[in-house]
């Protein structure tokens, strides 16, 4: 089923010896036995940054550039905790934040998390934002 | 008060007992509007949509559909700016719409060479294109757009009582019958981590590799797919305006973040739009509801989603309300097809009470196929559905695997016996009882584990305290406890496949292959999606076709049953008082009937298909003859197994001219000398509505009809149905009959018996 027009596609079949979930724990590691026998986290069955990547890199081959964009800014925010994910999610909605808030939060994101694609982002829909009036208002 | 007003009055008092019957009929429970654009209740063609139209300076779309870049809401600068492939706008808005539209029709144009076009195309006129397209050229564009060429469906599990093992036995069910998603959602909010994961353990044990979620709020959404109990979500609803997108506490920022969130934590995220949201939000902005569907379309592509389930969903019952409802659903499919989008099609939620419609609906979506052709089938009963009620549910899975194989379609469901789901069942059951005893949640009871195999509703189910569930799910949610404590309690207590099932979609979800366009698993973890199994459709012989194993899985519905012994109850020895003893002669008696028999009668078959003995058919023939003084002969015609043939046969032998005939599985004439062939004095057609007492009246009205009297003729009450239950036992009796056939004179028969008049 594969061809070299996909790349590695499925990761799974073709590279499964380099595969790491996002613990570092190598692919292989994670067995019915070692969840027996081990201390399991979540991020030991976690996705890798280094592979969102590459599925970002198989959906652009593939001409989907714009889930290639999300699996990359995906991949940026796997070195955001939890609760931080959703609380910036929660920055996001509707008149939320002033475009000073916004600013920062991309701020942070660059510098704190080493994720400048997704600070882009944040940056662009603060200037939206601003433009059309979906910034925190006293109104209500 | 003149006349004439008088018979008007009395017209409009009286109804048409036609009408009135119609008016009670299911397809009028429903409502039927005329278009009213400037509230947005317009499906495809609002004179308010824009026209077509993009102005490109500097990289930059400074005009679109009409608008100029200045005056442009949050959901036109997102489309801008995220969704158009600027490096193909100019070509694709210079390409005719009508030409587009016949390149998805035409089948020497393959799927990129239209995705590609498609990128570039604005709201409008992706609008312009479909607009061209009859349902028929919808669905040829549907069938080639779709992402995965092998489509698949998508099942609902929920129910009423938050029942653990019965979610867990409902969900392996679903599995097993080909279900590629599984989609539960809680009556109590509280109860998301118990059903997620009795979803989950339910699905793998019916088959590894079925993907599940559970539909909640986002945050709670998002901690369930990290504590690895879900491996999708669909509910990232979008909405076509930015007053609606808004009202719904979101942007199509907020909603590309949050989808970047879910792909993280390896979470496959689809959208959800679909026509006639905005209108029901009051923010349509008189737009036609397939312009408002185009922009959710390109906001959801330009949010890096996936996939959509689009085609109305839970606003169906709105564009059906609509001239033109349906039609515009399927173009919403067809366009999130086009634009490289998963397409789960809708026929979710319940969208008519008529079953006429709904099927005919469905079809467009059928036909074709989608990547998963319901946004979610209820695997479940209706009153348990607690995504409010299905457009198909448990009590249809028969009637679609029967649709599935009258087409040689793959809906995405397969055939499944009695035993094999009662097993899955219990065994899904009873491992998440072993999870509950290991995990200290509270116990799943035997009795709880055995109604859940059994069970057709919760209403089967035996109460279970539903406040101590609550408690035991908020701890569970709390805890550090995840996926591979339960793969662990699993594989402690014996269920070693499930618990391996179970790993290994953790160990998928460190591969992510599951993230890209329309994934889905095969049995055995094999993963399908846009990237390994395009959809080459270029016209007969191309693309996915229902053949090969598959094919035959489809066609072995339990139902089916082998034609060879259909006839045994028909079959027997020959009849030790029927003897054939010479040729038959033209007879000279005015006052004999004969009755001619089929070239089977008595001999290798000798029962009707109503399963009355050849020997009493013929005594009750007889009889009749007798009581009116006439005299029977019995005779075999040889050369034909045909009703009329053995009739006119025997009138050609009758003293008196009149003869029944009668083929073997007791169809029967009565005819008469002089006729032709196809015409006749009676007829009985109906050959398993025939009774003894029948044949008997058939033998009394032969003879007086050969007394030159004018009978009423014998009354059969006619069964509808006969034709449709008997037809394959008919067409075996035939050829039985036809296997008979000799080249050979009518003999003269001797039955031993006498008339008791």
């Amino acid at each position: 089923m594969t061809n070299n027009k996909n790349g590695d596609y499925p990761l799974y079949a073709n590279r499964i010896d380099s595969l790491r979930a996002a613990s570092g724990r190598a692919l292989h590691d994670l067995s019915l036995q070692a969840t027996l026998t081990e201390e399991i986290s979540s991020a030991d069955y976690s996705i890798s940054p280094q592979t969102l990547r590459a599925q970002a890199e198989v959906a652009r081959s593939a001409g989907y550039p714009q889930l290639a964009q999300n699996l990359e800014r995906a991949a940026e925010l796997t070195a955001v905790p939890n609760e931080t994910v959703l609380e910036m999610y929660e920055m996001l909605r509707p008149h939320r934040c002033s475009f000073e808030e916004y600013q920062e939060l991309a701020r942070r994101l660059r510098e704190e998390f080493k994720a400048p694609t997704t600070a882009s982002f944040i940056e662009e829909a603060g200037a939206v934002y601003q433009a059309r009036g979906l910034l925190r208002t006293d109104r209500f | 008060m003149s006349t004439a007003a008088t018979t008007a009055e009395s017209t409009s008092d009286a109804r048409s007992r036609r009408f009135s019957i119609l008016a009670e009929r299911d397809i009028n429970r429903e409502t039927y509007v005329e278009e009213w654009a400037e509230a947005g209740l317009t499906v495809t063609d609002s004179p308010y949509d824009p026209l077509p139209g993009l102005h490109i300076a500097d990289g930059q779309v400074m005009e679109m559909d009409g608008k100029n870049r200045a005056h442009f809401d949050a959901l036109d600068l997102f489309i801008a700016d995220q969704a158009l492939d600027l490096s193909v706008v100019e070509e694709a808005m210079a390409t005719p719409s009508h030409q587009i539209a016949r390149m998805l029709v035409d089948i020497n144009v393959p799927q990129p060479a239209i995705r590609r076009l498609a990128g570039g195309c604005t709201p409008a006129k992706l609008c312009e294109i479909v607009r061209q397209m009859n349902v028929l050229e919808m669905m040829m564009g549907l069938g080639k757009m779709r992402v995965r060429k092998t489509p698949a469906n998508q099942a609902h599990v929920t129910n009423w009582r938050e029942n653990p093992a019965l979610l867990a036995a409902d969900a392996a069910e679903a599995a097993l019958r080909g279900f590629a998603e599984i989609e539960t959602t809680v009556r109590v909010a509280r109860a998301a981590p118990f059903n997620a994961l009795a979803i989950l353990v339910g699905a793998q044990t019916g088959r590894g590799g079925v993907l599940t979620q559970c539909a909640v709020e986002e945050a709670l959404g998002l901690r369930l797919g990290i504590k690895g109990l879900t491996s999708y979500a669909e509910t990232l609803s979008v909405y076509g305006t930015e007053k609606s997108f808004v009202d719904g506490d979101d942007t199509p920022w907020s909603k590309a973040f949050l989808a970047s969130a879910y792909a993280s934590r390896g979470i496959k995220v689809r959208f959800t739009s679909g026509a006639g949201s905005e209108a029901l939000m009051g923010y349509a902005e008189q737009c036609s509801m397939l312009y408002l569907e185009a922009r959710c379309l390109l906001a959801t592509k330009g949010a890096g989603s996936q996939g959509v389930q689009n085609g109305s969903i839970s606003c169906i019952a709105l564009p059906e309300a609509l001239p033109g409802g349906v039609r515009a659903v399927l173009a919403e499919n067809l366009l999130a097809s086009m634009l490289g989008l998963e397409c789960a099609s809708g026929n979710d939620a319940l969208a008519s009470h008529s079953a006429l419609r709904k099927t005919a609906k469905l079809m467009l979506q059928l036909i074709p196929g989608t990547d998963f052709i319901c946004s979610g089938y209820s695997a479940i009963p209706k009153q348990d559905n607690m995504f409010g009620g299905g457009n198909f549910d448990a009590e249809d899975f028969d009637d679609w695997t029967v649709i599935q194989r009258d087409m040689q379609v793959n809906g995405g469901i397969r055939p499944l016996n009695e035993a094999d789901a009662v097993a899955a069942r219990r065994k899904a059951a009873q491992a998440l009882q072993a999870i509950y005893a290991e995990l200290g949640f509270p116990p799943i009871r035997e009795e709880e584990v055995e109604a859940a195999a059994r069970a057709h509703s919760s209403d089967d189910m035996p109460e279970r305290d539903m406040v101590a569930d609550l408690a035991a799910a908020d701890r569970f949610l709390g805890s550090a406890a995840n996926l591979a404590d339960v793969v662990a309690a699993l594989h402690r207590r014996g269920f070693e496949q499930v618990a391996a099932n179970l790993l290994e979609m953790g160990r998928q979800r460190v591969a992510g292959d599951y993230l890209q366009p329309a994934a889905i698993f095969e049995d055995g973890f094999s993963v399908l999606s846009g990237i390994n199994d395009t959809n080459d459709y270029t016209g007969p012989g191309s693309g996915y076709r229902l053949e090969g194993e598959t094919w035959d899985a489809l066609q072995r519905i339990p139902q089916q049953k082998s034609p060879r012994d259909f006839i045994d109850a028909q079959i027997g020895d020959p009849l030790p008082n029927l003897a054939e003893i010479s040729p038959a002669r033209v007879g000279a008696n005015p006052n004999e009937i004969v009755v001619a028999v089929g070239p089977a009668y008595g001999r290798s078959l000798v029962k009707t298909i109503g399963e009355l003995d050849h020997e009493a058919v013929l005594e009750a023939l007889l009889t009749g003859v007798a009581q009116e003084g006439f005299y029977g002969r019995v005779v075999r015609v040889y050369h034909s197994a045909d009703c009329a043939a053995i009739g006119h046969t025997g009138a050609r032998l009758s003293g008196s001219g009149i003869a029944v005939g009668m083929q073997s599985r007791g169809t029967t004439v009565i005819q008469k000398r002089g006729l032709a062939p196809l015409n006749n004095l009676e007829l009985f057609p109906q050959s398993p509505s025939l009774t003894l007492e029948i044949y008997q009246a058939i033998g009394r009205n032969a003879a007086r009809y050969a007394k030159g009297l004018a009978p009423l003729p014998v009354g059969v009450k006619v069964d509808n149905g006969a034709r449709l239950r008997l037809i394959v036992k008919t067409t075996l009796l035939h050829r039985r009959e036809t296997e008979d056939v000799q080249e050979k004179a009518p003999q003269e028969l001797y039955f031993r018996w006498e008339p008791d008049v």
